[in-house]
């Protein structure tokens, strides 16, 4: 049976954690210490794992026969319904790890309330990221910690971070009819609920970390109906280039 | 059909079948098939497909002809489910176990966890090296007792 709202929302769910995953990867052999790089290449395959069983999900939700790599590769830009925060450049290591901590967070209050989805592969599903939430949300929110309270510069780059992202944080909490809809028949999780425990936990670690929100007066959006920056396309590009050039390839 | 699965290892943690990893959820024949369902571990983890694929190998050497392997993402797999016979193992190979994991407590940031007892000499004189190891699975501590580095298997 077609299930279009849940085919969409698990789209959401999956590019984010795609596209994330592969901004991160985009650190495998290139993060400053041996540690983090190995940490942020776990993380990206988290990401990418959790992207798989979602796209798997939706796959099955739309009927129509497409496996996660379908999904995942055949795709084009117009079709990817990420939030515009995740496909931003990686920028340096505290502009990474900022958006890392801002993301996860939400990660955090969003899987929490997917646990008890009445669509019990989705709630499963949530059940596992919540776990490897928690140890995200750990990981990025200690290095809040050090690079806000850590030398002048290292403040000065975090400070610019969350300058930056702010802008892009809204998007995570603009519910829409179809949300809506699923939250109604309690398999999604109406995302303006998540704002407040969000921000509870964040503004805890930015204040310690010595850190300020900006006010910021527009909140960017469109990722979710399609309408994407201009670096979604140039991450698609090298994303899909093997499947694009040599279609149906497989090792 | 169990004890030969206890005989599959996991290619990442050579000490623990994935009986005693605590992923069997389910095996049964029914009509020459065998049905295996399989709870994996980490999303990420590079490691499960190679597993099922063992666990196919290891049945057909056993003489099933028809085998089965299904997933099951709920409820989620956690390292709770590791019995503490795989605990010893662990230990005896060099891993600190996993404590209880705990997912309903708020997570804590910037706050010193408690200390991890050092696998080789049982001191708990230790530190938390990083939170990421060889696998995802896996933190990396040091010993400043005995001055070794160990791995700790995450609880999840």
């Amino acid at each position: 049976m077609s299930q279009p709202d849940v085919f969409e929302y698990l789209l959401r769910l999956a590019d984010d954690r795609l596209v994330l995953g592969h901004r991160v990867s985009e650190w495998c052999g290139h993060a400053p210490i041996l540690e983090e790089d190995i940490a942020l290449a776990n993380i990206a395959l988290d990401l990418i794992g959790q992207a798989n069983l979602l796209l798997t999900a939706a796959g099955a939700a739309e009927g129509k026969g497409r496996d996660a790599d379908a999904l995942a590769f055949l795709r084009d830009e117009l079709d990817y319904r990420n939030a515009l925060i995740v496909e931003l450049p990686k920028g340096d290591f505290g502009f990474t790890l900022t958006r890392q901590f801002l993301f996860s967070a939400h990660a955090l209050v969003l899987t929490d309330a997917l646990r008890s989805s009445k669509n019990t592969e989705l709630g499963g599903l949530a059940d596992k990221m919540h776990k490897e939430s928690r140890y995200h949300v750990r990981h990025s929110g200690d290095w809040m910690l050090r690079i806000g309270d850590g030398t002048e510069e290292s403040h000065q780059r975090a400070q610019a971070a969350v300058n930056e992202l702010w802008r892009y944080t809204g998007e995570l909490f603009m519910a829409d009819d179809i949300e809506r809809r699923l939250a109604a028949q309690g398999i999604a999780v109406d995302s303006s609920k998540l704002e407040t425990p969000w921000r509870a936990q964040v503004d805890d670690v930015l204040k310690r970390a010595g850190l300020t929100v900006p006010s910021v007066a527009w909140m960017q959006r469109g990722g979710r109906q399609g309408r994407h920056t201009e670096h979604l396309g140039h991450l698609l590009a090298e994303m899909q280039t093997l499947q694009r050039q040599h279609p149906g390839a497989s090792w | 059909m169990m004890a030969v699965l206890d005989t599959v290892m996991d290619p990442e943690v050579p000490v623990l079948s994935v009986v005693e990893l605590g992923i069997i959820r389910e095996v049964d024949v029914r009509d020459d098939v065998v049905r295996v369902v399989v709870t994996p571990t980490y999303s990420g983890c590079p490691a499960m497909r190679v597993i099922e694929e063992d666990i196919e190998a290891a049945l057909r050497s056993h003489g099933a002809t028809k085998v089965e392997i299904t997933t099951r993402h709920s409820p989620a797999w956690t390292t709770n489910w590791m019995p503490a016979l795989a605990r010893e193992k662990l230990r005896a190979y060099g891993i600190a176990p996993p404590g209880a994991a705990a997912q309903d407590v708020p997570v804590s940031i910037g706050r010193r966890r408690p200390a991890m007892r050092c696998p080789y000499c049982g001191s708990a004189a230790t530190e938390m090296r990083s939170e990421f190891g060889s696998t995802a699975c896996k933190a990396i501590h040091f010993c400043t007792a005995c001055e070794q580095p160990f791995e700790e298997f995450k609880p999840i």
